[in-house]
């Protein structure tokens, strides 16, 4: 009995072996490199040796001040203005070039606020990459629930017995099918300022009346843009897992709702939604990460642009990485991701956990 | 007054015919049993009845109105499933009171109908479980329940015991009947358990490839089956079926005989048997009884098995014309394998079939 057992694990394991090393090989030992590389300077290709500079990464891109700007005043103590009458301030500059505060050295402005006569500017030591972390979260905010919805919806409209049903099926499903790198080609045509299908399709439907936008040109439309582009393609993805969810509900739950007269909202409320719990719980979760990981679209159609209103966390990792060299910065931010990943799911696992 | 009534009723899926032209009549208050072999079209039946399946053509008519078009929450009917069908993430409560909330009845109204109905079926006690806390008799109960608060003309079950355990169908089945008894509510009870249906029934439905064998109550369809099959089905062990030769026909009365028989004279009452044509004789194991010796009683063979179940003793008997035979005789008995026997009976609890 022993001796089948260990035979029978014994191969169990062989099997398992390929893959594990696999797994191993390009996603656990690569996750600790990056870890060890975070804590170094260690670029790409340099003649000087690597040095252990410990956490100096992280701070160089998650450091932040606030400066508190009086505004400038006459020798009379009144305030001055600008030629379109408005306060003015002293330069950022003057303060993070300034030895007297040392702590804001080598910082740039990321934003700033009045309160009253007073203007607080956050500055950050790296812009962009604060940049990235307000652009993927918003991105995540946006693209994990409306996609997520919306592939309900169709779960919900396809999961019915009609003729030529499956043809939807496939169309709904054929984006996702396509590599990303296609897609994104094809939609920067769609998006285009000059002749886009976009552009030409809201002029033909207000006959003319409407301006051009160059979509993915302009700061406040290109990340609303790709967000949409993005939802559109993962859609059907997500469509064949609430599906598979939907297809386990018991048929006769669905008959009891209708001898008890359930309209059609109730029988969702009280019969499908319920029993999608778990199905839901993953999706939200594969959704999110998915969304965090959002690379190829930023690289084909906009590279980061225009004025960095598009930069996101992994295309910043890979661009320091690799585009500027400085691998040990590009493995800092791949670190923090997964740091913000983690623990955005636990949170969601524990929101979601069962309840007794 | 819930009397139900069906006339010419037919139901297809696509070109397959599965119910093919029934009439029945349910009267108010009745308890009738749809019995029949698995795949005969009870269940398609039932649910016609229901509302939940088209009725292809003919009428159904619930307390003389035609429902054919009706939706089945204005039937006035409640069904119970062979799978409970329970909603999972509602306690008892709430499954109880499903139809009620879902019709947005009050709440002290709806804590009344499911104290109630919690009341008839003894289960106050597990009203703030979940389903997944319960054993299978009380998730049965707890559809009973919400069947219950509906307060329907007719209830619908649907092989309501066909999932549980030997020892607990048999408490629930008479927990059924003491349903049917305090709510004088018509029921229609399908069931593939011919057990079932003698003890449950006030009246039998005995179905076949969808068509009606049979109705009658339970003693009638026992003692006067209408033809082979209605005679084979009811009854455990089931009829023996002995092929014989006709050798006159007078009055009413056959003798018949074959190569393991005595000639003896059965009724032919209602049958359509001509002398000197083939035809079967039926005998119930019950009636037959073994004599000493072999040259005794009617019926002459060998003993081949014997199954002593202390108070009851089954015997098969390999006639002398290749036959088999059981007789089940009320006390325990040592018939050795082997040994020459003869079976007797009373010829007036014989049956004579034309030949199928
Ligand atoms: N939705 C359906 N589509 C096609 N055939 C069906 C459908 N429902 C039942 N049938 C067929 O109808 C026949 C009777 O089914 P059913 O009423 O469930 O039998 P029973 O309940 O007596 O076992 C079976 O042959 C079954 O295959
Ligand atoms: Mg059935």
């Amino acid at each position: 009995m022993a001796s089948r057992l260990t035979t029978s694990n014994r191969a169990g394991w062989t099997f398992a072996l390929p893959g594990f090393s696999l797994i191993a090989l390009f996603i656990i030992l690569p996750f600790f490199f990056a870890f060890g590389l975070s804590l170094t300077n260690q670029r790409l290709v340099s003649p000087n040796p690597t040095q252990y500079v410990g956490l100096d990464n992280y701070r160089e891109l998650l450091d932040l001040g606030v400066i508190t700007l009086e505004p400038e005043r006459d020798e009379a103590g009144a305030l001055l203005r600008d030629d379109d009458g408005n306060l003015e301030y002293p330069r950022v500059r003057e303060i993070t070039r300034s030895d007297d505060y040392p702590q804001y050295s080598g910082m740039r402005e990321w934003f700033r606020w009045h309160s009253g006569d007073i203007a607080k500017v956050v500055v950050a030591s790296d812009v962009v990459f604060m940049k990235s972390v307000v652009n993927t979260l918003a991105f995540v905010v946006v693209v994990a629930p409306v996609q997520a919805a919306f592939a309900l919806l169709l779960a919900l409209l396809i999961n019915q017995r009609l003729r030529g049903i499956n043809l939807f099926r496939t169309i709904y499903f054929m984006p996702v099918v396509v590599s990303i790198v296609v897609v994104s080609l094809l939609w920067r045509f769609i998006y285009s300022g000059n002749d886009g299908l976009l552009n030409n399709l809201l002029g033909a439907m207000t006959f003319g009346a409407w301006q051009p936008i160059d979509w993915l040109g302009n700061t406040d439309t290109a990340l609303g843009s790709i967000m949409a582009m993005s939802i559109w393609q993962a859609v059907g993805f997500h469509m064949v897992i609430w599906l598979a969810g939907l297809q386990t509900i018991s048929p006769t739950l669905y008959e009891v709702a209708k001898i008890e007269g359930a309209s059609k909202w109730q029988t969702f409320r009280y019969v499908t939604w319920p029993g999608l719990r778990n199905t839901a719980v993953l999706i939200l979760i594969v959704i999110t990460m998915q969304a965090f990981a959002v690379f190829a679209q930023i690289d084909v159609m906009t590279g980061g642009g225009p004025l960095d209103s598009t930069q996101t966390l992994v295309f910043q990792a890979v661009e320091r990485g690799y585009g500027k060299q400085d691998i040990s910065g590009g493995a800092t931010i791949s670190v923090i991701l997964f740091l913000l990943v983690l623990s955005i799911s636990l949170v969601q696992r524990y929101l979601t956990r069962e309840r007794r | 007054m819930a009397h139900v009534s069906l006339k010419g009723v037919c139901k297809s899926f696509g070109r397959t015919e599965v119910i093919k032209g029934v009439d029945i009549e349910i009267e108010d208050g009745e308890f009738v049993v749809f019995v029949g072999p698995s795949g005969c079209g009870k269940s398609t039946l039932l649910r016609m009845i229901a509302g939940l399946e088209d009725i292809t053509a003919g009428t159904l008519e619930i307390a003389g109105k035609v429902v054919n078009d009706v939706p089945p929450k204005d039937r006035g009917i409640a069904m119970v499933f062979q799978t409970y069908a329970i909603f999972p993430h509602m306690t008892v409560r709430e499954n109880v009171a499903f139809g009620l909330t879902i019709n947005g009845v009050p709440k002290a109204e709806k804590a009344e109908k499911v104290a109630e109905a919690a009341r008839i079926l003894q289960m106050e006690h597990l009203l703030d479980r979940r389903p997944s806390e319960l054993s299978g008799g009380q998730r049965q109960r707890v559809a009973i329940g919400r069947a219950i608060v509906r307060d329907p003309a007719v209830f619908l079950f649907d092989e309501p015991l066909s999932n549980l355990d030997a020892a607990l169908r048999m408490d629930m089945r008479l927990e059924i009947g003491k349903l049917h008894q305090d709510l004088g509510a018509t029921m229609v009870y399908v069931t593939h358990d011919q057990v079932e249906a003698m003890t449950l029934a006030d009246k039998i439905v005995v179905l076949k490839d969808g068509e009606v064998m049979q109705v009658g109550s339970p003693m009638e369809l026992y003692h006067h089956p209408a033809n082979l099959f209605v005679a084979g089905f009811l009854g455990a062990p089931s009829m023996n079926f002995i092929s014989v030769e006709t050798q006159a026909v007078s009055d009413g009365r056959a003798r018949v005989t074959n190569a393991a028989l005595d000639p003896i004279e059965v009724s032919t009452t209602g049958r359509d048997i001509q002398t000197g044509s083939k035809a079967i004789l039926g005998v119930r194991p019950q009636y037959l009884v073994p004599s000493a010796t072999p040259s005794e009683g009617m019926l002459h063979g060998n003993v081949l098995l014997t199954e002593r179940l202390g108070a009851e003793t089954v015997v098969e008997v390999g006639l002398k014309d290749g036959t088999r035979v059981i007789a089940a005789l009320g006390e325990d008995r040592v018939l050795e394998p082997g040994i020459e026997i003869g079976l007797g009976f009373d010829p007036a609890q014989a049956h004579l079939f034309a030949e199928a």
